[in-house]
């Protein structure tokens, strides 16, 4: 069962009419899996969660999630699919005119006729599961970042989905609620059977959780494996991102014009 | 000095095909809209909990409103009718300026500005802080389930609040009038019931009020539903519903006006 497919990604291709976002990716993904997608800001990491989720088509090639070619399903085949994944936003985008009940209690109202009573004890063991069944009554508002992405995160684990993609979930939280976030996705994933996608750039943090990682750089995959593979890896890339090297592979400098022609120093012999 | 009117021109004609281009997408966005419907009437308790919002809390300003200019039509009415010695017209004068135009008209801008602007701020925020993505995400229809019910619960309180600020009107014009100033309150009440006809006067007030929720709602809606998801964006979107709105409620209203009451009387 741990050993099973649940998302194939073969020979993904994207582009926008410009530009080219992602070019010929390749991934598997299985059952019980936390798969790490980093890479730096604008490589096409969210791009990517949107293809898997159906929201954009691709260009060529295709995702195959439980055995269904995503980009191929009609609208309602679309929404269907959709009720076996989850997914976390950056900052949770909880309904902020709902409070934390309703939020969590949302998709089991949309999308089942249990009774109220069922879907209150339901409610409540969701939020348990991530340390706030105390806080059911309060509003968005009333929440800290941390506590609005758990309840986001129980949320989005309501109809006990087969896949959660999150989407930067470590940004701009404090030690203590990153590593809380950290070790829920975790033992979410151990206890429910399902996969996790965890984009980010948090290298620290979600080398500790997760059993595979992928790194994308300018729309390919430019390395990927084990956090331990990954930790020793000699790859100029993967060892600039890891250590944070300001020049590399990724150039500090946008791409200009030689500095002395600029400053118009050319002709001034030094 | 050519290039520059070559340029000129070529920007009017980029915000003309930009102007129908958006006015494409928008009547596309209120068709699905309408085919979208579905979840509001199945599920009128949405749409009920909007009504409060749009309709409900609208009804001071409304009311308040309708009192003030009933008052001043009142005076101002009195002013010149006592000149020509028909004061005891003024009922009339009150209740069809009232229920032709002022009604429907000032209730809809009124209506615009406070909650046309809300709904686009509210739809435009939840698009910026990705409720709407998520609900998407979710398998919800954001269009079903969040822009339907605003834009049903707007077009059935418009013709109420419009009643409202009508008979408020009628009553402050009573109070200046009457009690105040002191015409036969006989009169006042008795004229204005002979004079205001069901069919030409309410009915098609009524009918102007519909006309003017359907086109606030929708545009209130389908702004907040474009809206950049930024602060900035939000902001330019809610100052658009309401001079959109607006000068299309002035433009129908003209539109209206002359399809029901040409040549009557």
């Amino acid at each position: 069962m741990a050993s099973e497919t649940l998302i194939e990604v073969n020979d993904l291709n994207f582009s926008y009419p410009a530009r080219a976002i992602l070019n010929g990716i390749n991934m598997t993904m299985r059952r019980g899996q936390v798969i790490a997608v980093m890479g730096g800001s604008g490589s096409g990491k969210t791009t990517l969660l949107r293809l898997i989720s159906g929201a954009i088509q691709p260009t060529s090639g295709y995702v195959k999630f439980a055995g269904e070619v995503v980009h191929e399903l009609d609208r309602d085949a679309l929404f269907k699919l959709r009720r076996k994944m989850g997914m976390l936003f950056q900052f949770g985008a909880l309904f902020t005119d709902l409070s934390v009940f309703d939020n969590v209690a949302f998709q089991m109202r949309e999308h089942t006729n249990l009774p109220e009573s069922m879907i209150r004890d339901l409610v409540l063991m969701k939020l348990h599961a991530v340390g706030l069944r105390g806080g059911h009554q309060l509003m968005p508002n009333e929440l800290s970042g941390g506590m609005a992405r758990r309840v986001a995160l129980a949320r989005s684990i309501a109809l006990d989905p087969m896949l959660i993609m999150y989407d930067e979930p470590f940004t701009g939280l404090d030690p203590i609620s990153l590593s809380v976030i950290g070790n829920l996705i975790r033992r979410l994933t151990d206890s429910l059977g399902m996969t996790s996608i965890v984009v980010t750039h948090d290298v620290h943090e979600s080398l500790k959780i997760v059993d595979y990682v992928y790194f994308i750089a300018d729309g390919v995959i430019a390395a990927e494996g084990t956090p331990k593979e990954v930790r020793e890896s000699i790859a100029p890339f993967v060892h600039q991102f890891i250590h944070g090297e300001e020049d590399g592979p990724v150039p500090f400098h946008y791409p200009a014009q030689a500095y002395r022609k600029d400053l118009n120093l050319e002709d001034i012999v030094a | 000095m050519l290039k520059q009117i070559i340029s000129g021109i070529q920007n009017i004609g980029h915000r003309a095909i930009e102007s129908v281009w958006r006015l494409g997408v928008a009547s596309r966005f209120f068709i699905l809209v309408l085919l979208k419907s579905g979840t509001s009437l199945r599920r009128f308790d949405l749409v009920i909990r909007e009504l409060y919002f749009t309709g409900v809390l609208s009804l001071i300003i409304i009311v308040v409103s309708g009192l003030f200019v009933g008052m001043v039509l009142g005076l101002q009415g009195y002013e010149t009718l006592q000149k020509y010695g028909s004061e005891s017209a003024v009922g009339t004068l009150v209740a069809l300026s009232l229920v032709r135009e002022l009604g429907p008209v000032v209730a809809a801008l009124l209506f615009a500005s406070r909650a046309g602007s809300a709904i686009t701020a509210e739809i435009g925020l939840m698009k910026a802080t990705e409720q709407l993505a998520a609900m998407g995400m979710m398998a919800v229809d954001p269009i079903a389930r969040v822009v339907a019910p605003r834009f049903w619960a707007g077009v059935i309180s418009m013709p109420f609040l419009a009643a409202m600020f009508s008979v408020m009107g009628v009553f402050g014009g009573y109070l200046v009038t009457v009690l105040f100033i002191g015409v036969d309150e006989g009169s006042y009440w008795s004229q204005m019931q002979s004079a205001v006809d069901f069919r030409f006067d309410i009915l098609n007030g009524f009918i102007k009020s519909c006309f003017f929720g359907v086109a606030v709602t929708a545009i209130a809606v389908f702004e907040g539903y474009d809206a950049p998801p930024t602060a900035e964006g939000v902001s330019g979107a809610t100052t658009r519903t309401v001079v959109t709105s607006s000068l299309v409620i002035l433009g129908l209203d003209f539109i209206l006006t002359a399809f029901m009451f040409r040549g009557v009387s």
